[in-house]
């Protein structure tokens, strides 16, 4: 049933208070990024490109970029792996716990964040499930050092994302038709084969567009890096914190914000441009 | 098929490797919440309640709690009233400007919560609403308003709409349509995009480091000053205490409408 264009005024209250808590915050973070910070790391109210060429002209802001990037596609990357099995056994099977698997397979989405990280310290943590079965095998002497680096930020970050690669892959592999691979099949085509030749051909927008969406989750992620990293790993999404709640250096910390979802945004033109051809 | 088997046999093997995955920190949350041990041991030494009762009595994760249930609340009321009208407005109007303002609603899941938080922090800081009720109410409305009114718009846009014409055809007017015919049709999927915003709110983590402070704290805020400072089981029995209660609204919004809908975009 059309209602009359009148309608459109229902929409008014919710725009206002999207307008108050999105559009004017995100305008007011832009006008921050062009005022400057004086002698004393005051903000001074200006209209000047000082912070933007500071931070440009920064090795530091280099590295985060490098830091961030690498880490993201490493994550990605790794989500990919383990969720594609898990994806493409839920799209297939007719098994009647199918919707319970699903739904255990989104559940670490709903769960607090703070708590899964939890779970990954008692998992990988000097004393540890890992740990402690490295060592009562005998096949280390000291506990490996598993969190407060690289690696525990990289595991957490990688389960954190397999549920939103899990969706995405379930989603794109609408097009994966079960009667081609009957046919390579009953023309001789072994399993391996049949993966590499049909199935996965067929799978690689579901591919693509799951690890741009996952890769720009993990660029922007802070908590798992935070708690996970222990201070040792130092990423865009964790200096942006920094900056604004530490040093309270806001124009700087805009700029930084600024910096990251402009990059971001080059990816998801990227994805967009891949959903298009996809389609 | 005979070489079938053994290929969606391996498939099945690997899909409940890495459901175990998935499961093994909230398992490990929960097991080690019963620890007797002071610091973070897997497996533990032995067995005890006595995080849940440091848990009771542990000031600013209780205030957090409360503060964080009054939030949700607030946040979850107050995402229906303003996005039902909107979304009702976006599925059935047809009015020029319907795409433009459906981008509009939704533009604010495409930003990653931490500019988000930060954009915040800066525009609510100079009228006094860091570290308020309201300001984190308002806050936390950027992410679940535009996720209920996507949410509720697919709702609407889904509802069969015979039902309405039959209604208008015997002479109803607008008004008594809408409340007697298409609102009782949506109260399911209202009902769950309610509990999905309480959850969202309540889990709010990001946005909420930045407009939180010293004189209000959300739990998930409390949660991490926790950890940064100490790792003791205690976060893990309010862990387990919060996936219990995740799991009640999650197997209750899945009898409402299907978990993997509500979520999936």
């Amino acid at each position: 049933m059309k209602a009359p264009a009148r309608i459109a005024w229902l929409a008014l209250p919710a725009g206002a208070v999207l307008a108050f808590v999105y559009v004017y915050p995100m305008l007011d973070l832009g006008r921050m990024s062009f005022n400057r910070t004086g002698p004393t790391g005051a903000m001074v109210p200006d209209w000047s490109l000082a912070i933007w060429r500071e931070l440009l002209a920064d090795p530091f802001t280099l590295e985060l970029t490098w830091n961030s990037i690498v880490l993201s596609a490493v994550a990605t990357t790794g989500a990919l792996l383990l969720a594609y099995p898990l994806a493409l056994f839920l799209f297939r099977t007719d098994s009647r716990w199918r919707g319970l698997i699903a739904a255990i397979a989104i559940t670490p989405m709903l769960v607090n964040g703070v708590a899964r990280v939890f779970g990954w310290l008692a998992i990988l943590g000097d004393r540890g499930l890992v740990n402690s079965i490295l060592l009562s095998a005998g096949l280390v002497d000291q506990p490996v050092r598993l969190v407060y680096n690289w690696t525990g930020v990289a595991i957490g970050l990688t389960e954190s994302l397999m549920p939103y690669m899990i969706l995405a892959l379930m989603a794109g592999f609408g097009r994966l038709d079960r009667t081609l691979e009957e046919a390579a099949a009953s023309l001789g085509a072994p399993p391996w084969r049949r993966f590499m030749r049909v199935t996965l051909p067929l799978s690689l927008p579901a591919i693509v567009l799951g690890w741009l969406l996952c890769f720009v989750l993990a660029m922007s992620a802070y908590i798992t890096p935070k708690l996970l990293g222990g201070g040792r790993v130092f990423l865009l999404a964790t200096e942006i914190f920094e900056l604004a709640v530490t040093n309270v250096n806001w124009p700087m910390a805009a700029a930084l914000a600024l910096y990251t979802l402009i990059l971001l945004l080059l990816f998801l033109a990227a994805y967009g441009a891949l959903a298009r051809r996809a389609a | 098929m005979n070489t079938g088997a053994g290929a969606s046999r391996s498939l099945a093997f690997a899909a409940a490797g890495v459901i175990g995955l998935l499961l093994a920190p909230v398992v490990v949350v929960v097991v080690i919440s019963f620890s007797a041990d002071s610091f973070i041991v897997f497996p533990p030494s032995g067995w005890s309640l006595r995080w849940y009762e440091r848990l009771l009595s542990h000031r600013p994760l209780m205030a957090g709690l409360q503060l964080s249930a009054t939030v949700a609340a607030f946040v979850a009321v107050l995402s229906l009233i303003l996005g039902l009208p909107a979304a009702l407005a976006l599925a059935r109007g047809n009015f020029p400007g319907r795409e433009a303002l459906r981008a509009f609603f939704l533009a604010p899941l495409l930003l990653p919560t931490l500019v988000l938080g930060l954009a915040l922090l800066l525009a609510f800081q100079p009228f006094g609403l860091i570290a308020t009720l309201p300001g984190l109410v308002l806050a936390h409305l950027t992410v679940t308003l535009p996720f209920v009114v996507r949410m509720m718009a697919t709702n609407f846009a889904t509802l069969p709409d015979d039902l309405e014409a039959a209604a208008a055809t015997l002479g109803a007017p607008p008004l008594r349509v809408f409340f007697r015919v298409t609102l009782p049709l949506a109260a399911p999927g209202l009902a769950a995009s309610g509990a999905l915003a309480f959850l969202l709110s309540f889990d709010e983590t990001v946005i909420s480091l930045f407009v939180s402070g010293p004189r209000a704290s959300t739990l998930p805020v409390e949660m991490v000053r926790y950890v940064e400072g100490r790792t003791d089981p205690m976060i893990a029995a309010l862990s387990t205490v919060l996936v219990c209660g995740t799991l009640a609204v999650a197997v209750a919004v899945e009898r409402m409408i299907g978990l993997t809908r509500a979520v999936g975009r």
